[in-house]
């Protein structure tokens, strides 16, 4: 027996786009297997870990528990959309700048998901950016690099 | 690891998920924020023929005051009722523990209904729901029918609700002058399941509490109310509260602490709790 099918139309990244899919196939495997936009990462594969992060609708999601199947007609966008969009250029740069990353596995689930805490537009002190970043592991840093990256933006998107 | 493959089906309504799930006698799931479903389909912990999903059903989404009741649709993600006006004024408890469920990105996606019907025993909303005495609205086959908390939690995972249901809302009393509520939980990590937690109601009356509804998770197979610790917070005292918790919680060992640390903490979390439930009659 073949697997259950069903046919999607999802904006990814601004363009739409349209496939059949497998009910069961996630929408982080969606993105890296059908679309090749590998920059999600799958890692723990039952929410716990962050890597598959995306953008679901406007607000960030777990790409693993979330169904392609459940993407007809939504909006997606993914980490490469909102680098080449130069949204978080500055959050890249500051990343970078303090050595906020070593392998990079868990980089583009923190960007998206410290960007939605840093576009609420609130002036975060650093426990609540560490409790914002609680669901994104990472296993390089200790966090110290990262919290002090976001915790820069936030002051700078403050002043300008 | 990947999902074993499932048939999926977008309800149009409460009745054609009702009429799904019967055909499938069993072998049907609901899926509404997908948060503990797919992680447990991911594991191949459970493979059921179809999801039945029903994001797209109208009408289960609403937060409203109603005779006295605050009423959270079912389909309510955690993150829209964290920014609720109506769930801070009137349904603190609600309010308090929000934060406390997995991180922002769960809360994104999860619901309020679906953390209730999956009735985890380390979740925080169960909890809330028989601290506040609330109650959980089933759509079946059958009709409609109104399950009060203490009688909807039945054991590991297991409810009223039958394989045909959909719960379509909770009810908690809206909040009076006079309601007290408190919240704490240890976790080892923010926005981890909780190794044990209390959530708790009372009504203040002028320096001393009635009422007082205390309902531990994470120390049995579902939330449980602490009935003697209750008695004793209103007449004898704190002191006597936190004893008497030997009687009334049987924390079990498991992977993240034993039974003896888990009792040991449950008596913390009491008198940080009675301090909350206090602090606000000052």
């Amino acid at each position: 027996m073949s697997a259950p099918v069903v046919d999607i139309a999802v904006t990814v990244n601004g363009e739409l786009v349209r496939e059949t899919v497998e009910a069961r196939k996630t929408l982080v495997d969606f993105l890296r297997e059908d679309l090749g936009l590998t920059g999600s990462h799958v890692g723990c594969e039952h929410g716990v870990c962050g890597a598959c992060t995306v953008r679901l609708d406007g607000v960030v999601v777990r790409g693993c528990l979330t169904l392609a199947a459940q993407c007809d007609g939504a909006r997606v966008e993914t980490i490469e959309g909102v680098s080449d969009s130069g949204e978080i250029a500055d959050l890249q740069d500051a990343f970078h700048k303090r050595n906020a990353l070593q392998c990079g596995y868990c980089t583009p689930g923190m960007l998206l998901t410290a960007q939605e805490l840093l576009a609420s537009g609130a002036a975060p002190s650093r426990a609540a950016i560490r409790e914002h970043l609680s669901g994104n592991y990472c296993r390089c840093t200790g966090y110290q690099a990262i919290v002090d990256a976001v915790e820069s933006v936030a002051r700078a998107r403050g002043k300008a | 690891m990947k999902p074993a493959a499932f048939a999926y089906a977008k309800a149009r309504s409460l009745d054609h998920a009702i009429e799904l799930l019967g055909r499938h006698d069993g072998q049907a799931r609901v899926l509404a924020g997908g948060q503990s479903l797919i992680a447990t389909l991911n594991m191949r912990l459970d493979a059921p023929d179809l999801l039945v999903d029903i994001n797209r059903v109208a009408g289960l989404d609403c937060i409203a005051r109603r005779n006295g009741y605050i009423e959270i649709g079912a389909l309510v993600r955690h993150a829209a009722a964290e920014r609720s006006d109506v769930i801070r004024r009137e349904a603190p408890l609600i309010a308090r523990a929000m934060p406390h469920i997995g991180h922002p990105a769960i809360r994104n996606r999860g619901t309020v209904g679906g953390s209730i019907a999956l009735a985890d025993p380390a979740a925080e909303l169960p909890a809330c729901l028989l601290a506040l005495g609330g109650e959980v609205e089933i759509a079946g086959a059958q009709g409609r029918r109104t399950v009060a908390a203490d009688a909807f939690f039945k054991g590991l995972f297991d409810t009223a609700l039958g394989s045909g249901d959909v719960l379509t809302a909770i009810r908690v009393p809206a909040a009076a002058p006079a309601t007290r509520t408190g919240f704490a939980e240890f976790s080892r990590r923010h926005g981890d399941y909780a190794l044990v937690g209390l959530a708790a109601s009372a009504t203040a009356e002028g320096r001393s509490l009635r009422d007082v509804r205390l309902a531990y998770f994470g120390v049995g197979a579902t939330a449980v109310r602490a009935r003697q610790a209750e008695a004793a917070l209103i007449g004898t005292g704190l002191d006597a509260a936190v004893a008497a918790l030997e009687q009334d919680l049987a924390p079990e060992d498991d992977v993240q602490a034993n039974a003896a640390v888990k009792r040991q903490l449950a008596g913390v979390l009491l008198r940080r709790v009675a301090a909350q439930l206090t602090e606000q009659s000052a």
